[in-house]
């Protein structure tokens, strides 16, 4: 069970209270109708499965309503940090 | 039966009665007889006092067992518990279970029972031959067997059982929070809290035992020139005035899970009675404590290993720690006589806490060469027999202990080296050194090291803000665990953010010297191990040290494959005992070191819980919310039966006395399309949309366009993923030019708001508009059928219900009943219809009166059921049953909701472009007419073009929506077949689970006024 | 056509004697789990058909902050706080979103005030029908939220004046800490009666009394 600090609520919740939505920082193409197929399926579907630290987007569902990201690492479940949508990770 | 091993309290040398009341004795039935205890003894104890030998038959050679242990390590003695079916406990361990008048219990092990047990002889004939993997050597052929074999082999091998009967008692759940939680009251960690509680920070501090003290309980030491029970009595009692204090006895920390979040087991009444009764029902049996903690302080402590030698599984064989404790904190003596076999120091005192009752210690028999520590000396000293370098290799006896022989063996402990000598006891305590209890560390991940100093594991590195003390680190003695715990508990304290320095709560301990202990897993035998008699290293689940090495030899190398061969570390004691001793001996076998091979995982949880732990209050009613809408209440009062849509509770259907669900529902269906029909609408999920550019952002979300939508104006719409996939569907309406109202199918609302602010918040932040669910807000009737403008007028005088001015897609606000309204003409009949939406206060005041005036009219309720009949009819999807995630808008045949002129690329729009969304023959969403009107296909049938062909056969789809339509009086459904839309008129085949085949035609989805003419009167 | 469809939802009661049902309605004062109603742990209320009206706007705005000031004589309440005044309580919900509680019959006048008074991009939604307000007193209420929500309730973290949405159960609540002895949960209908289930069930072994307003 996490302890996740909800940067919009400012302190710590339980992991109860979010959802995780999954990879962060996959912007939405801008023009997707000059994509290929294949670069489509890349922004659709190919995600990382990395061993180490990971930038992923969570919700806090039962709390603010807020998106934001995390820098977490997948062996330790370690939380690095988390930041608001828009910002960038400082551990990476 | 006579509590013989009792002692007299006022006869024995230290005077003491130990932690149990001799002016209080208690009786209990085990295996249906009756025998004496005292309070303050556990099942184990008051066994043991009455001579009672064996506990149990083994796992897998039905082996006599007898009790090893005193504490949460034991593996044999695991009882059955419970006076009636409804109390029953399964795998209850005696060692830790207290006794109260009126216990039953009984073995869990052994059929018919323990003391006669067949499965001995089977075991005796098959013994030679049961190793490692028999049961899926022996038992592989035929295949079709193997349920039978198994469950004759559960009866046989006994797990406890579960109660047949509802409990009774009452669990519950509790969330903490604190700075230090601090796991195990012994020693270490009843000077970390009594330092810790000092600074002002919120503590936590829980045992598994009755009382806290750890093995100060049975200790014979001093601090400050006092007994240590007296330092306990007076930690115990500052802690439990000390306001920011929590103490929890007889409580498991039993899981550490991730960012230190733990899991307390509290056993609140199993000590006091099988069931405590009172009314109202308050009385909460066990709880669990959910914890999350600034800092844990693991001061767990160690258990004692046993040694691994023939036959040594013999009741009467224990270990040497337990022995003094049931000696000292029970006054029970387990035997008469005694041999102490020992690789250290510390078990001496096991052979002169034994001397001190009065009974008869043989000898002890040291592995070392050459002992000479303080406790040495003492046993020498009361004239005590020290065998050294030697070991015991095999004992004798079979239902009890009745002697040992003993061997010299080398330095290495590898080789015997002399003579086999004879020993008559009826007790074997052997110490092989401790095992530090490193469990709870491991739960998170953190892989424990290996000390060679201590002989053990200890825990290793971990990102959880986790501190130890005393045991845990393999620091045994009294002195540097009370420092250590002190040391820890006031750092516990500044790493949670507390500066104020405590005081150490003892001066003056005086430590025993201690020589070395000896590293010795695994006693050598004359034979080779294959051949020697059983030298058990697992006692729950009978791994042998050959059937380790037989494991290496078949060529399991991993540790935690020899694990799951030879089912080492498994059963309800997860391996307290064994583990370390496999861990060696597979390490021995593979010519490794132990850290090379390296130690299991230990995972939650460190004894069994019971399900109404898990459970808390999470049951029965309780289980799931279950939602209601306003108007509930009269649902039930008129007799609807209800379904679950999410956790919706909404009508089902309506039955009238003595109909079936199929004449309910043609009566519902038939009486909506005469007259009129009403449903309660109010679980449809609803968003409130507001702001300058809701009506641009709709038309990113949407399928469809939105730049034109009118205010007053509805319009239906599709949403889908960016893989082109319809995920949900419903009606928006502009309530304004800055605010719409969106409406979703009932289980997507809460899925397609949180999809609608993850757009907003990480794509599209700029854009001004705003969400806000009002699902709960509108209580929403909508009245079906021809009917329905009478039966509105008569309730409205300010809704102007002529059809050119109140037209189909249109909504106007004004009052139902009197109570302020939204009324949307929309319909998911394809009658005429209204939804009449009001603030969900007036729900039932609005929906009662509609029932009221609609008598006139025969108004039928209806649910789900029929209205799903009735959009059928109209072809109209539902997503989620239609739709599965792999359908675009075009396989649904419905282009005509996707706009390809938007500037914008809409969700969905480049997904639904790619190849495969456009290739030809996808499957496609068509109606389906049976040959027989009379046949109804089952929902799920697959279609084949041709019912003959050979096996497997060319599926060509499947039906999603099937009915009986008692207004066409036809059977209708819906289903893909692939290529569909352009096969109408062909025949398609539904084969039958019962071999029989359902033939039907395709044709077009609308089965009911093609031309949408009833909806637009 | 106005930009956006403001609506009094409450009945006249000069004209139509409408029935209103609260979503705890049935639960009726004078239900008592306790063998003496002047000593059981848990005093339970329910705000009944009260003003819900959720805010939403940029608290970054001057003139939005300003604008909202003016109608309900006090600034917006920052992360986790509530403020009360007079007859109005305010929530903070989220860094864009406030709920203001108010008498039910004033719930539409004060939109309107508020809808006149703040310029730009806001959103004003009644949300009285969805929801209610429950107050909870008593020695024992720490321990039937500690039974309850997952949410650390001590004193050191949650001080008189703060405000978390979070989990009651398995459903969720704001959950407000009113005075030293007053916590108040702001709950959703459809969840209401599982909510009133746990709650009378958690508060047995305190004993429970309901009073009516």
């Amino acid at each position: 069970m996490f302890y996740i600090y909800c940067p919009y609520c400012e302190e710590h919740r339980e992991e109860e209270e979010f959802h995780v939505v999954g990879q962060a920082h996959i912007d939405r193409p801008l023009d997707p109708d000059s994509l290929s197929d294949a670069e489509w399926a890349k922004y659709l579907y190919m995600r990382k499965n990395t061993r180490g630290l990971y930038q992923e987007q969570w919700l806090h569902a039962i709390g603010c309503r807020k998106f934001f990201n995390m820098t977490r690492d997948t062996v330790t479940y370690e939380i690095k940090e988390t930041y608001k949508v828009g910002e960038q990770p400082t551990v990476v | 039966m006579t509590q013989k091993n009792r002692l007299d309290v006022n006869k024995s040398a230290n005077k003491s009665s130990g932690r149990i009341n001799v002016n209080k004795p208690i009786s209990f039935r085990y295996g249906g007889k009756p025998y004496a205890g005292y309070e303050g003894d556990t099942v184990a104890s008051a066994l043991l006092a009455n001579g009672v030998d064996i506990i149990g038959r083994s796992f897998k050679y039905s082996r006599p067992r007898g009790i090893v242990a005193a504490g949460a390590e034991e593996p044999n003695a695991i009882l059955q518990m419970g006076a009636t079916e409804a109390t029953q406990v399964p795998n209850v361990r005696a060692t830790q279970q207290e006794l109260f008048e009126g216990l039953e219990c009984k073995a869990t092990n052994g059929w018919p029972n323990e003391d006669f047990d067949l499965m001995s002889y089977v075991g005796k004939v098959g013994g030679n031959v049961m190793s490692p993997g028999f049961y899926y050597k022996t038992f592989m052929y035929p295949q079709s067997m193997w349920k039978t074999y198994e469950k004759v082999i559960r009866k046989a091998a006994g797990f406890g059982r579960s109660p047949q009967e509802n409990d009774p008692d009452i669990y519950d759940h509790i969330h903490r929070h604190c700075d230090v939680l601090i796991v195990g009251a012994g020693p270490a960690g009843l000077a970390a809290a009594a330092a810790a509680a000092q600074t002002g920070a919120r503590v936590i501090i829980a045992d598994e035992q009755a009382e806290f003290g750890g093995s100060l309980l049975h200790s014979t030491e001093l601090i400050d020139a006092e007994k240590v029970q007296v330092w306990v009595d007076k930690i115990v009692a500052q802690l439990n005035n000390a306001p920011n204090v929590v103490c929890l006895s007889r409580s498991t920390v039993n899981g550490y899970h991730d960012h230190n979040f733990l899991t307390i087991h509290e056993r609140r009444t199993d000590h006091i009675a099988d069931f405590i009764a009172e009314a109202p029902k308050k009385t909460i049996r066990q709880r669990m404590h959910r914890v999350r903690a600034k800092t844990v302080l693991l001061a767990t402590g160690a258990h004692e290993r046993p040694l691994v030698f023939g036959n040594n599984d013999v009741p009467g064989s224990m270990l040497a720690s337990a022995v003094s404790t049931y000696i000292h904190r029970y006054a029970v003596v387990p035997g008469k006589s005694l041999v102490l076999m020992t690789t250290n120091d510390y078990a001496y005192q096991t052979a002169i806490d034994w001397f001190y009752t009065g009974r008869k210690v043989v000898a002890v028999v040291d592995a070392r060469a050459n002992p000479q520590g303080q406790r040495v000396h003492q046993a020498r000293e009361l004239g005590i027999t020290v065998i050294a370098g030697s070991a015991v290799i095999d004992v004798s006896g079979n239902h009890r202990v009745s002697g040992v022989k003993v061997a010299s063996i080398d330095k290495s402990g590898e080789k015997i080296t002399g003579e086999i000598k004879p020993l008559v006891c009826d007790t074997i305590a052997s110490s092989g050194g401790w095992s530090p209890a490193v469990h709870l560390s491991c739960h998170t991940g953190s892989k424990p090291v290996w000390d060679e100093k201590i002989l053990g594991f200890v825990p290793g590195k971990t990102i959880q803000k986790q501190l130890t003390a005393g045991g845990i680190n393999g620091c045994y003695r009294l002195k540097a665990c009370l420092q250590e715990g002190y040391q820890r508990g006031c750092k516990a304290a500044t790493d949670a953010g507390f500066q104020q320095m405590p005081q150490p709560s003892f001066n003056d301990v005086i430590d025993v010297d201690e020589e070395p202990a000896m590293a010795l897993f695994h006693i050598p035998h004359t034979e080779p191990t294959s051949r020697a008699p059983k030298q058990f290293v697992d006692l729950q689940n009978d791994v042998t040290a050959a059937g380790i090495e037989m494991a290496t030899r078949e060529g399991f190398e991993s540790i935690e494959h020899v694990k799951r061969y030879t089912a080492l570390g498994f059963g309800t004691d997860q391996g307290k005992l064994g583990n370390i001793n496999g861990m060696a001996i597979t390490a021995k076998s593979l010519n490794k070191s132990i850290p090379e091979t390296g130690t299991t995982i230990f995972r939650p949880n460190y004894t069994p819980i019971t399900f109404g732990a898990i459970a808390g209050r999470h049951c029965g009613e309780l289980f799931d919310p279950k939602r209601y809408t306003a108007m509930h209440q009269w649902h039930e009062k008129n007799g609807a039966l209800f379904e679950d849509v999410g956790q919706w509770k909404r009508p089902w259907y309506f039955p009238k006395t003595g109909e079936t669900m199929q004449q309910a529902l043609d009566r519902e269906c038939l009486a909506t399309r005469k007259s009129v029909g009403i449903l309660d609408a109010s679980t449809l999920g609803k968003i409130d949309i507001q702001g300058k550019d809701a009506r641009e952002f709709l038309g990113r979300v949407y399928t469809n366009a939105w730049a034109k939508l009118a205010v007053g104006k509805c319009r239906y719409g599709l949403m889908c993923g960016e893989d082109g996939m319809v995920f949900d569907d419903g009606v928006t309406s502009c309530l304004g030019e800055n605010h719409f109202l969106m409406t979703t199918t009932t289980g997507g609302a809460a899925r397609v708001l949180e999809w609608l602010e993850l757009y907003h918040q990480t794509e599209w932040s700029d854009m001004e508009v705003y969400f806000n669910s009002v699902t709960d807000h509108w209580a929403t009737a909508t009245i079906s059928g021809p009917n329905s403008r009478q039966l509105l007028a008569e309730l409205t005088n300010d809704i102007d219900l002529d059809k050119d001015n109140f037209k189909f897609m249109d909504w106007c606000e004004g009052t139902v009943a009197g109570v302020p309204a939204r009324v949307y003409r929309i319909s998911f009949t394809g009658e005429l219809s209204f939804e009449i939406n009001v603030q969900a206060n007036y729900g039932m005041f609005v929906w009662e009166k509609l029932i009221e005036h609609g008598e006139k009219f025969n108004i039928t309720p209806y649910g789900t059921e029929t209205m799903h009949i009735l959009r059928a009819e109209k072809g109209f999807i539902i997503a989620g049953q239609d739709t599965d995630g792999s359908v675009h808008p075009y396989d649904l045949n419905m282009g005509w909701a996707v706009s390809a002129n938007k500037t914008f690329s809409f969700i969905g729009k480049r997904g639904m472009a790619r190849e495969d969304c456009v290739r030809p023959n996808r499957k496609q969403l068509v109606g389906l007419k049976t040959n027989d009107p009379k046949q109804v296909i089952p929902e799920g049938s697959q279609a084949v073009n041709d019912p003959n062909q050979p096996l497997p056969m060319d599926m060509q789809g499947h039906i999603t929506s099937s009915y009986w339509s008692a207004n066409l009086g036809h059977s209708i459904a819906m289903g893909y077949i692939k290529g569909g839309i352009n096969r109408m008129g062909e025949k398609v085949y539904y084969p039958q689970a019962d071999g029989s085949v359902i033939e039907a035609e395709i044709c077009s989805t609308i089965f009911l006024d093609p031309k949408g003419e009833r909806q637009n009167v | 056509m106005s930009d956006i469809a403001v609506m009094d939802q409450v009945p006249d009661s000069q004209e139509v004697n409408a029935k209103a049902e609260s979503p705890l309605f049935h639960i009726g004062a004078g239900i008592n789990t306790h063998k003496d109603a002047n000593s059981a742990g848990v005093l339970l209320q329910e705000d009944k058909l009260a003003g819900h009206l959720l805010i939403r706007g940029n608290r970054d705005d001057e003139a939005f902050n300003i604008a909202i000031n003016n109608v309900l004589g006090t600034g917006l309440p920052k992360t986790l706080q509530c403020i009360y005044v007079d007859e109005l309580s305010i929530r903070w919900v989220s860094p864009d979103e406030w709920l203001v509680i108010c008498a039910g019959d004033k719930v539409y006048e004060l939109e309107k005030r508020l809808r006149a008074a703040v310029q730009g991009h806001y959103a004003i939604v009644n949300v009285s029908g969805g929801q209610t307000l429950l107050v909870l007193s008593g020695d024992n209420v720490r321990d039937v939220l500690m039974k309850s929500t997952a949410y650390d309730v001590d004193d050191s973290n949650f001080p008189v004046g703060k405000v978390v949405t979070s989990t009651l159960a398995k459903s969720q609540a704001i959950i407000c800490r009113r005075n030293e002895d007053v916590w108040e949960l702001v709950i959703r209908r459809s969840f209401a009666d599982y909510i009133w289930l746990w709650l009378e069930d958690a508060s047995r072994e305190f004993g429970l009394v309901v009073n009516s307003k």
